[in-house]
């Protein structure tokens, strides 16, 4: 005889639902995407590369004042196997590093000879790589914005700051807590909400996650929300269980909310090494991402790993987080990422603490 | 990856063979492939250029570049430094000679300070001590919560900021509070911060202060890169530290950073975390690592584990059943429970050697599992005893009765016949070494 013992309490079997909203089974909506209608990005100008220059000065410090070293230097091997070392060390990983530096060669046998050609050359081959500016898309409201990622990366903070901005721009936003696993990951994005002044959609501790996004759509229609935030639990991308949850998440989103625009953001520890490339590549396997949000840029590390992403997948990165005020994220601009990158040290005053 | 880099070594090698002695060019081939294999797991620039410079020269010594196998060679010289570099044997934690035996974990934000906390509470309870834990994180919002939502699951008290209460006043109290109940070990969370705030910074050296910690450890993401070791140097300047814990290795991070940053200060890693269980929290053994992240599996972890789930009786019955060839569908559900109790199956079939590397990046499905037990539910004892008797209508209803299909029995009855076969066939070559078959995977 050999009862069923289903080991509920072990996290690492399915953390299954354990009732299905009504439907959830009848599939994708087919058509979800909807089409593109203009929308101002979220603001730019005015302080904006001076606050996200701050935040990177420090990367500056690192990587600036060695590549400001570098340029001043004639272009033997030499010169190639520093900058190679260089680049490693921000994160770029071998694959890019390789790529980067082959272009940069080929520029510098059609006739490159100045330090800051060179820089000019190296920054416009980044930028090529990370793309065009991707702001989000979130009209024709109400638009979803599922955020991922795996545990620690900084959901929940990420949420609170994003919630802060769209309701300083005069929206309607509604918070989901489909984080039901972590202890106490609801209680903050509660906190997180009130800081906000927004309101969080909630079930109990443990409960399917997929119920509390199909109660928070409602809610969403109800209320006439404009952007509903949908904060999901950590899961390491190697979980097939977790990733498929999430595939059903994502079912549930595109189901209840039929045309609507979903930004599927996949948020990334700036700190994180060759490992974001997994990363990204199996929540993008789980579910289509729309683009990569870099949270705590405001360390030392230089989050080369978003190139490295970019140059893999294609993946753009849409937002940065540069700290833990409320205020602190910015939408991405790959040109002044890439020149900040490699600004000489001396070009803006470090941040004073 | 790391565990490609046999694969990869073996490679050029193949290529030089029958070249006679290699030369000064062939070895800086293989080199610069263990090099890439090391930053692709996030080994510092700095640590691997000298590491690279250490397997040149222990190479040269021995003069593999002549021998039949170099690729072998040089993989056992490559083990053999990596478990140097990170510490020859395993080292726990002491008891202060005077108790409470202090320890305070310090990290960059979402580390897994907090859950780390926890299993390490547990982790000291089960060896019989009597931890107290001390919610330091005033900054991150719900994190006094978390702790003592997690302090309660461990069955481990929790002493939490009271009225305006900063860190260090707390964990002040808290270690008054652990020398009066009386505690033998007090575990102290703190908030996430960046080496570089230096307000931040100053409050955790304060805080070491108010409690000198006998163990200040570290708390690192195995995912981390290339700024980890800026990062630990940061942390170390200010609060001196004492080890490592590094977190998050059940996904398929190779925690190169967390050598880098053993390399650099010198400082153990002391448990690692694998997974969101409370329970999973292991003693760190370098070694084993090594082995792991050479792609040449941890079988010593993988005994332990099974020893845990195993019982000695257990394993002679099943011998003898296995021997004469006795193994009924009733043996193997035991043996699935089994398997499956030794932790998240991925991660079991990562430590067999030769296995590792193939299942790694796998989606290992454990709701497969789950049917196969389903199924094996689903049937009479006596089903289970003589599968041979499942005719078709017997095959409906287990289906039925399993919620799958009449494919997945007929699928696995097939692949237990095979097995059961297979078995016989090695009765009947004795015991001779030789690859056990695999069954029932399911395509």
């Amino acid at each position: 005889m050999d009862p069923m013992s289903p080991e509920s309490r072990d996290p690492e079997t399915p953390r299954g639902p354990r009732r299905p909203p009504p439907g959830a089974e009848r599939g994708p909506a087919p058509g979800a995407q909807a089409p593109e209608a203009p929308r101002p990005g979220p603001e730019r100008g005015g302080g904006w590369l001076g606050r996200f220059r701050e935040g990177l000065a420090r990367t500056r410090q690192a990587l600036g004042t060695r590549l400001d070293e570098l340029f001043g230097r004639p272009l033997d091997e030499t010169f190639y196997e520093d900058l190679e070392e260089t680049l490693l060390a921000a994160d770029l990983g071998a694959g890019t590093t390789e790529a980067v530096i082959a272009r940069l060669r080929e520029r510098a046998r059609a006739g490159i000879r100045t330090p800051d050609a060179l820089r000019r050359a190296l920054a416009e081959i980044l930028v090529a790589i990370l793309g065009e500016p991707a702001p989000l898309h979130l009209s024709p409201a109400p638009a979803v914005i599922v955020v991922l990622g795996v545990n620690g990366s900084g959901k929940t903070t990420t949420i609170g700051k994003l919630a802060h901005r769209f309701r300083r721009e005069g929206r309607k936003v509604l918070l989901a807590a489909a984080d039901t696993f972590r202890a106490a990951a609801i209680e903050q994005l509660e906190i997180w909400g009130q800081r906000a002044g927004v309101e969080v959609v909630r079930h109990a501790e443990g409960s399917d996650p997929a119920a509390v996004v199909y109660d928070a759509i409602q809610a969403m229609h109800a209320r006439h929300v404009d952007v509903l935030i949908v904060d999901t639990a950590g899961r390491l991308h190697t979980k097939a269980n977790l990733m498929e949850e999430l595939r059903k998440l994502d079912r549930v989103v595109r189901r209840e909310a039929p045309g609507a625009p979903v930004e599927s953001l996949l948020v990334l520890d700036a700190t994180t090494g060759q490992n974001g490339i997994a990363q990204a590549r199996r929540f993008q396997a789980a579910l289509p991402l729309s683009g990569i949000v870099l949270a705590k840029l405001d360390g030392t590390a230089r989050g080369g790993i978003a190139v490295a992403i970019a140059d893999a997948l294609r993946l753009p990165v849409k937002l940065v987080g540069l700290g833990e005020h409320i205020d602190d994220l910015q939408p991405f601009d790959p040109r002044a990422f890439a020149e900040a990158l490699l600004t000489p040290a001396g070009a803006t005053s470090p941040r004073a603490s | 990856m790391f565990e490609q880099l046999q694969t990869r070594l073996g490679t050029v090698f193949t290529r030089l063979r029958g070249r006679g002695t290699l030369s000064a060019e062939d070895v800086d081939v293989a080199l610069r492939e263990i090099r890439l294999a090391l930053l692709e797991a996030d080994v510092n620039v700095k640590v691997a250029r000298d590491f690279i410079a250490r397997v040149r020269e222990a190479a040269v010594g021995q003069e593999i570049w002549k021998s039949l196998n170099p690729g072998h060679q040089v993989v056992q010289i490559v083990h053999s430094e990596l478990t140097r570099l990170l510490g020859e044997a395993h080292r726990g934690l002491v008891a202060a000679p005077k108790p409470p035996t202090v320890i305070l974990l310090v990290g960059l934000h979402g580390t897994g300070k907090t859950t780390t906390a926890g299993k390490l509470a547990l982790h000291l309870k089960k060896q019989g001590r009597h931890p107290l834990l001390a919610a330091a994180d005033l900054s991150r919002p719900a994190a006094v919560r978390q702790l003592e939502i997690v302090g309660q699951r461990a069955g481990v008290p929790v002493v939490s900021p009271e009225g305006g209460e900063d860190a260090v006043a707390l964990a002040r109290r808290a270690l008054a509070r652990c020398r009066e109940l009386p505690g033998d070990t007090l575990v102290v969370d703190s908030a996430g911060r960046l080496h570089i705030d230096e307000e931040l910074v100053a409050e955790l050296a304060r805080v070491r202060e108010a409690i000198s910690p006998h163990y200040t450890l570290l708390v690192l993401d195995a995912m981390a890169g290339q700024d980890a070791v800026r990062m630990a140097e940061g942390f170390h300047r200010a609060v001196p530290l004492d080890g490592l814990i590094l977190t998050k290795l059940d996904g398929d991070a190779r925690g190169g950073a967390a050598l880098s940053i053993v390399a650099t200060l010198g400082r153990p890693i002391l448990f690692i975390g694998t997974g969101e269980r409370l329970e999973a929290l292991e003693p760190f053994h370098p070694d084993r690592i090594a082995s792991r992240i050479l792609g040449m599996g941890d079988v010593l972890t993988l005994i332990e584990r099974a020893q845990e789930q195993v019982t000695a009786e257990q394993a002679k019955e099943l011998e003898r059943k296995l021997r004469r060839a006795e193994f009924t569908l009733e043996d193997f559900t035991q043996q699935l429970r089994q398997v499956r109790a030794m932790g998240p199956l991925d991660q079991v079939l990562a430590m067999i050697p030769g296995v590792g590397s193939r299942v790694r990046g796998m989606d290992v499905d454990e709701r497969q599992l789950g049917r196969i037990e389903a199924m094996i539910n689903s049937m009479t004892p006596q089903e289970r005893r003589h599968p041979e008797i499942i005719d078709g209508s017997r095959r409906r209803r287990i289906a039925r009765g399993s919620g799958t299909s009449v494919q997945d029995v007929n699928r696995l009855l097939r692949q237990f016949q095979e097995a059961r076969r297979m078995l016989r066939h090695i009765e009947t070559l004795g015991r001779r070494k030789g690859k056990f078959p695999m069954p029932f995977q399911q395509p």
